[in-house]
């Protein structure tokens, strides 16, 4: 297998926190991310799975350095991001985009489609300024949308047609890796498969490296070769889209994937749901050992005193649970 | 009698750009304890059908057109505010997708709860704290005596949509609107919450409309499902019919972009097109420019429902005549 393209080694994002306006004092950690070890292969698609705030989001920002890592390597292509200064970093940018959720928040209402566009080619110097109009053109053609919406703003925009900008800006400089966190969970269900189709078909015309964040397990499994899956700052499980998906075996991703409505009535009035307790803990005061261990159904003493590692599950499988033999 | 009809309802916004008929002309009964989906995509007028017999449509811009929603043999459309605010809040409640633009963020939860309560039943406040407290551990919220004097945003998502369900119910209505309430949650949280409303309704016996853009949730919760594309209802059955043997295109369509149902690689099927701009007059079926089958006399005259079977109409003449 050849070099991966990204790779993460034992990656910690924390955020301090501070009580009191006058007397700062600190009232503890948040670990968003606390311990995510990852490699990603050329042209692969990484579906990110997990509940609000189990750090995925965090996951992604700490791979484009847009927040400080704690603790931990990333390294893009063997080059390492972690340790590099300001001006390595933003060149890097130019190969590792994201794409993010609310295509209503995401565009400056004040820029038409042309200047959002053109801003990372100005910005990166990539071509000469007459070359650019031609460039824009392409990616307005290449993301499905007509020329003549140059001039517009993101108001005179439907969400679809907003996130198809949105990718556009992002392939402008023709990264490498797109970080795309949760591009579809704002549109209806058949825009959504709009966005699929294209996400899909740029990956595979362009050699793109995906990283996929969604909480909609269906469309992860979809458009994913393989796909994580996230608790509290950890990931429990790993491997092929369809292995993970179809055949859980960490007590979490069982619980994950029993909770998808599905679209049949006959299974779904039939079928054994696994109801979750609770809310996800918080991540500044996590459970001691497992952090789904107050959770899971099938918890035992063992799990209370330590974290579980990420152990081979099958082939090219890999879950976080002491007791997957017996389960 | 049923609980609820709504015959013609008709809800047009005039604004400065033109006349937007949101909802054109939607019919519909509801029994007692039953429970209805009704899907769309956004702009299908889903929700300005629930938010138009609540009377929560902003006059002007909005206007209720005509048609009528006789709830419990009172027009709602009609009938003195005082009336229709005598059955909102306390015969009809409804709860929202957002638990955080729904709840007041300067109350306490407690206070919130137990409003209708003070205002529909005139009840003294410490019988009402109490009925309060009995319903917040009703919906799930552990630790519920302490959590009343908490404000919103010392609770998670999926809590917050629970006190919001519990301060609907807790007038013990007949009738549940339900607008996308699990839309802004997890998965998790979801089933958590569904299962809530299939064991609120067993207990209280209420009929629910239950709103929502997902196939998926209504499959298991609904007795019955319509479907509303461009401010009409084009098709609808009970919810096994509708699954198993959709008539209408549009249905159909919706149905095969579900991505759980489609080859994992493959191309996900879309409806080619966009949804019509309603502030033009749609003259024929308002799905014919993105249909596949669509004829002109599709494009010429708007088709009615028509019943299939008892219980199952589609507005499809094409589907009528068994040409598809």
């Amino acid at each position: 297998m050849s070099a991966p393209i990204l790779e993460l080694r034992d990656v910690k994002t924390h955020f301090p926190l501070q009580r009191g306006l006058i007397f700062r004092r600190d009232a503890g950690t948040v670990k968003a991310v606390d311990g995510v070890s990852l490699t990603i292969q050329r042209g692969e698609v990484l579906g990110l799975v997990g509940e609000s705030g189990c750090g995925k989001s965090t996951l992604a920002r700490t791979i484009l350095q847009l927040l400080p890592t704690t603790a931990g390597t990333v390294f893009l292509g063997g080059r390492n991001l972690t340790a590099a200064g300001a001006e390595e970093v933003r060149a890097a940018r130019r190969e590792l985009q994201m794409i993010f959720q609310d295509p209503y928040a995401s565009l400056n209402p004040r820029m038409t489609v042309f200047d959002t566009l053109a801003e990372p080619l100005r910005v990166h110097g990539v071509c000469p300024a007459e070359e650019i109009p031609a460039r824009v053109h392409r990616l307005m053609e290449r993301v499905g949308l007509a020329p003549r919406f140059l001039r517009k703003y993101p108001h005179e925009f439907s969400g679809g047609q907003r996130q198809r900008i949105a990718i556009a800006r992002a392939l402008a400089l023709e990264p490498r890796i797109v970080v795309a966190d949760e591009p579809v969970s704002a549109l209806d269900v058949s825009i959504q498969a709009q966005i699929l189709n294209l996400l899909a078909s740029l990956c595979r015309e362009m050699d793109l490296t995906l990283i996929f964040i969604a909480h909609d397990l269906s469309v992860v499994k979809h458009i994913s070769d393989r796909v994580a899956v996230m608790y509290l700052g950890r990931i429990v499980e790993l491997g092929t889209a369809t292995e993970v998906i179809e055949r859980p075996q960490h007590p979490y991703t069982k619980a994950l994937v029993s909770a998808i409505p599905v679209p049949d009535p006959d299974v779904e009035r039939t079928r054994q749901r696994l109801v979750l307790p609770g809310d996800p803990p918080s991540p500044i005061n996590p459970p001691s050992g497992c952090a789904f261990h107050p959770r899971c159904a099938h918890a035992v003493e063992r799990c209370r005193e330590a974290v579980p590692p990420l152990v081979p599950a099958g082939p090219a499988r890999e879950a976080a649970c002491i007791r997957l033999g017996e389960l | 009698m049923p609980l609820l009809e709504v015959t013609d309802l008709r809800t047009s916004f005039h604004t400065r750009t033109g006349v937007t008929r949101a909802v054109d002309g939607v019919s519909f009964s509801l029994e007692r304890g039953e429970t209805l989906g009704i899907v769309g995509e956004s702009g299908s007028g889903k929700s300005v059908t629930c938010y138009s017999i609540l009377g929560l449509i902003p006059q002007p811009p909005g206007r209720i057109e005509g048609g009528s929603a006789v709830f419990a043999g009172t027009d709602l459309l009609r009938c003195r505010p005082e009336e229709a605010r005598a059955l909102r809040g306390k015969r009809i409640a409804m709860i929202f997708q957002d638990p955080m633009t729904s709840l007041n963020p300067y109350l306490r939860i407690g206070d919130q709860l137990i409003e209708p309560l003070l205002i529909h039943e005139r009840l003294p406040r410490e019988e009402a704290r109490r009925r309060g407290l009995a319903m917040l551990e009703a919906v799930g919220i552990n630790d519920a005596a302490r959590r009343l004097d908490l404000y919103p945003h010392e609770f998670s998502g999926g809590m917050r949509q629970r006190v919001m369900i519990a301060m609907a119910l807790i007038t013990k209505p007949e009738l549940l609107i339900a607008d996308e309430p699990t839309t802004a949650l997890d998965v998790t949280v979801q089933a958590q919450i569904l299962e809530l409303i299939r064991r609120m309704q067993r207990e209280l016996g209420m009929a629910v409309i239950f709103i929502t853009h997902d196939l998926g949730v209504v499959s298991g919760l609904c007795d019955r499902v319509q479907v509303m594309y461009a401010g009409r209802i084009v098709e609808t059955a009970d919810t096994r019919t509708l699954f198993h043997a959709p008539r209408h295109p549009y249905t159909r369509a919706l149905q095969r972009s579900i991505p759980a149902l489609q080859a994992k690689g493959a191309t996900l099927y879309t409806i080619p097109g966009l949804p019509p701009d309603l502030s033009r007059p749609v003259p024929g079926c308002a799905f014919a420019p993105r249909c596949e089958h669509a004829t002109d006399a599709c494009r010429a005259e708007r088709p009615a429902l028509q019943a299939l079977a008892p219980g199952h109409l589609h507005a499809c003449p094409r589907a009528h005549a068994s040409e598809l």
